[in-house]
């Protein structure tokens, strides 16, 4: 039997926020809702937001889920966390944030926690009108057909979860976890994502210490290739949103980027711009740059 | 949770306390070794035969064909290495898409060692289709292995007939018997079985012991190489206590098999009750099936979500849905019989025993209702796309 926490237990048999949100039709409320997971692969979660129109902001969430305990709890886990806050705070919870709400998930069903965050963020960029642009033939190739599980889906829940085997990815996306034979697939991705980090980031290091021997600020040029190589670690993660990002300019500590693909269609990307972007910027290049986006 | 009302006994059961009674003496008093060459010793081996004597009547089988294992795992791994020693310049085998994973697993590794293997498909019950078995066998097949009845959803197969065919290529017949012995009657006297496994705490005898059945005659050949214990066929000091065990287990089944009748009485009823609930099937061989098992499909829920909802009640069941078993996958066994999606994730398997009473199936049939109407009043998947959600299922299993 899974080792489940009592948090689990009580949201499982207990669940809060259960069913659909009808549609008031009041002036400045929205509903709409968000839908991951299929009968077929076992798991399902129809995510409902009753929406703020002008604070942005979220203020009744319901969920209906096919699926077993963890799957049910983790949907009510998410349901509580997000109501009251805005939609930009809502993208950026992840799926830890589901399972620390619930005192941990076994390492098997974390898959549940992803699927609430996945449920969240289609819901809300079904409310912006965003649409995630599948690029098949691509970066974003399927690498578990059993699953129906993408590279950059891959590419972000190890980057975000500092996952490290094979055994993880499938515990957290269902990826390699039916026949099996995208294993090697897997295990290289996840040794390709090691190597860009330690290879960004002994860059990153080697610049920053040539500039400090020299005992003089980094330069323009520094600067940009320092950035340019931060924003190489960030856009696996925007491509798997099916967005992108490219450096348009630096004018002294400001930093100019062009969002492209859902984050530049996406009307408040500053969610996006100061979490994702900026704070990474900021702990790996210099504490006081500012992070712009240009259209 | 006050009361347990175990229905899981395909999984495990309670040791009878008759049982225990019996095994006790040898796990204080009597600790002597068997093989050793005192009166002490001597005793134990007296246990041990009289052991082989109860478990050998219980099968039809003589004494000489009885060798006492670990487990059914280890009954099914001995028989097939052993079929395929018998007969080394055979290279082809035989077995279906629904054995236990003890023996599939086995048989997925031979193939990489060199051997072809046919899995034999079953239909929507569960069922073999004989004329499968007469296309495949050919004089190169050196074993056919399996099971008796299925585990998960009880579908009896025809083993004798299946037998005859196996018998007319002069291949090893091995049949898993583990869910059959002390369910129905057996009689390997006139039986084309070559080799049959079985397993204790199946029948109320404790985990750790089993048997395996070798027709007087067959070229055997052990798994464990090492002492003469076993008559040389399977060497390790034996597990005493659990061999006497399993002994008196097979005298009481031979005894309970005559309350059968009122075990599938209960099953039926239970089953019954359970099939009024709306959207729900049975998954197995209404004919050809053990008295004790039914696997029903409640649908558009989730097996581990009602199995934690019946633990609420202390009720034991358990499910083929994928989020049970820690693979991904839901139950190899009702993906062979093809059946759709909706149904696979929320089949629960009920086995009652002997020890079953109405009231335990009264309180089943009490709470059972309530959890699955909790159940899809959360799932998104409502009755109102019941048909549209069959017909994309239909298809998705076709294509796969």
């Amino acid at each position: 039997m899974w080792d489940y926490t009592e948090k689990v237990l009580d949201l499982f048999y207990n669940p809060k926020n259960q069913g659909a949100i009808e549609d008031p039709n009041e002036a400045g409320v929205a509903v709409v809702f968000g839908e991951v997971g299929s009968i077929a692969c076992g798991d399902a979660l129809r995510l409902h937001l009753k929406i703020e129109v002008e604070a942005d902001k979220i203020l009744d969430a319901r969920f209906q889920t096919f699926g077993c305990t963890s799957a049910i709890a983790s949907s009510s886990a998410l349901t509580e966390i997000i109501k009251g806050i805005t939609l930009d705070q809502a993208l950026n919870i992840s799926n830890r944030d589901i399972a620390e709400y619930l005192g941990g998930l076994p390492e098997e069903k974390m898959h549940c926690s992803v699927m609430g965050q996945e449920a969240l963020e289609a819901a809300i960029y079904n409310y912006r009108g965003i649409v995630i642009e599948h690029h098949e033939d691509d970066d974003g190739k399927l690498v578990c057909s059993c699953f129906g599980v993408s590279e950059n889906r891959i590419r972000r829940v190890v980057i975000e979860n500092n996952l490290t085997t094979v055994e993880q990815v499938t515990s957290y996306v269902k990826a390699g976890g039916g026949c099996s034979s995208c294993g090697a697939e897997i295990e290289d991705l996840i040794s390709a994502i090691q190597q860009e980090k330690v290879v960004a980031a002994a860059r990153v290091a080697a610049q920053i210490a040539t500039a400090q021997e020299q005992n003089r600020p980094l330069t323009s040029v520094q600067k940009i290739n320092l950035i340019q190589t931060v924003l190489d670690e960030v856009r696996p993660v925007l491509i798997a949103d099916g967005g992108d990002v490219e450096l348009y300019d630096l004018e002294g500590d400001i930093v100019k980027v062009v969002l492209k693909g859902a984050c530049g269609s996406c009307e408040s990307s500053t969610a996006t711009l100061k979490n994702a972007i900026e704070v990474r910027l900021r702990e790996r290049v210099l504490p006081n740059l500012i992070v712009e986006a240009v259209s | 949770m006050s009361t347990v009302i175990y229905l899981d006994n395909n999984a495990t059961t309670q040791v009878d306390p008759d049982v225990l009674e019996a095994m006790l003496p040898y796990l204080t008093e009597y600790y002597g070794n068997p093989s050793s060459m005192h009166n002490f010793g001597g005793r134990v081996g007296k246990a041990l035969k009289y052991a082989r004597l109860q478990v050998a009547d219980l099968l039809g089988a003589e004494e000489s064909e009885i060798i006492f294992t670990s487990c059914g795992t280890e009954g099914n791994n001995t028989a097939i290495r052993a079929a395929l020693a018998a007969q080394p310049d055979r290279k082809h085998l035989i077995t279906t898409q629904v054995e236990h994973a003890c023996v599939l697993n086995l048989f997925k590794q031979l193939e990489k060692q060199g051997y072809t293997v046919t899995y034999l498909s079953v239909d929507r019950k569960g069922q073999l289709d004989l004329m499968e078995l007469e296309a495949a066998i050919t004089g190169n097949t050196a074993l056919v292995s399996m099971m008796y009845a299925n585990n998960e959803t009880g579908t009896v197969f025809p083993i004798e007939q299946a037998g005859a065919i196996v018998k007319e290529y002069g291949a090893t017949f091995h049949v898993d018997a583990v869910q059959v012995v002390g369910k129905l009657p057996l009689n390997l006297k006139t039986s084309t079985i070559d080799l049959m496994t079985l397993s204790g705490h199946k029948l109320h005898a404790p985990k750790g012991v089993g048997a395996l059945y070798v027709r007087r005659g067959f070229r055997f050949r052990p798994l464990l190489i090492g002492g003469h214990q076993e008559r040389g066929r399977r060497a390790g000091t034996e597990n005493v206590a659990g061999i006497v065990g399993l002994g008196k287990a097979a005298e009481l089944a031979q005894v309970h098999l005559a309350d059968v009748a009122q075990e599938k009485k209960l099953r039926d009823r239970l089953e019954k009750g359970l099939l009024a609930i709306p959207n729900t099937e049975i998954n197995g061989d209404r004919k050809y099936r053990l008295p004790n098992t039914t696997n029903i499909g409640f649908k558009y829920i989730e097996g581990e979500a009602i199995l934690l909802s019946l633990d609420q009640y202390g009720i034991c069941a358990s499910s083929g849905s994928a989020c049970t078993s820690g693979s991904l996958e839901p139950s190899h066994v009702l993906r062979a019989m093809g059946l759709p999606y909706t149904t696979l994730h929320g089949s629960i398997r009920f086995s009652l025993s002997r020890y079953t009473t109405d009231a335990e199936v009264d309180r089943v049939l009490d709470v059972m209702p309530g959890i699955v109407d909790r159940l899809r009043a959360l799932s998104p998947f409502n009755n109102d796309q019941a048909e549209w959600l069959q017909d994309r299922e239909e298809a998705l299993v076709t294509n796969s």
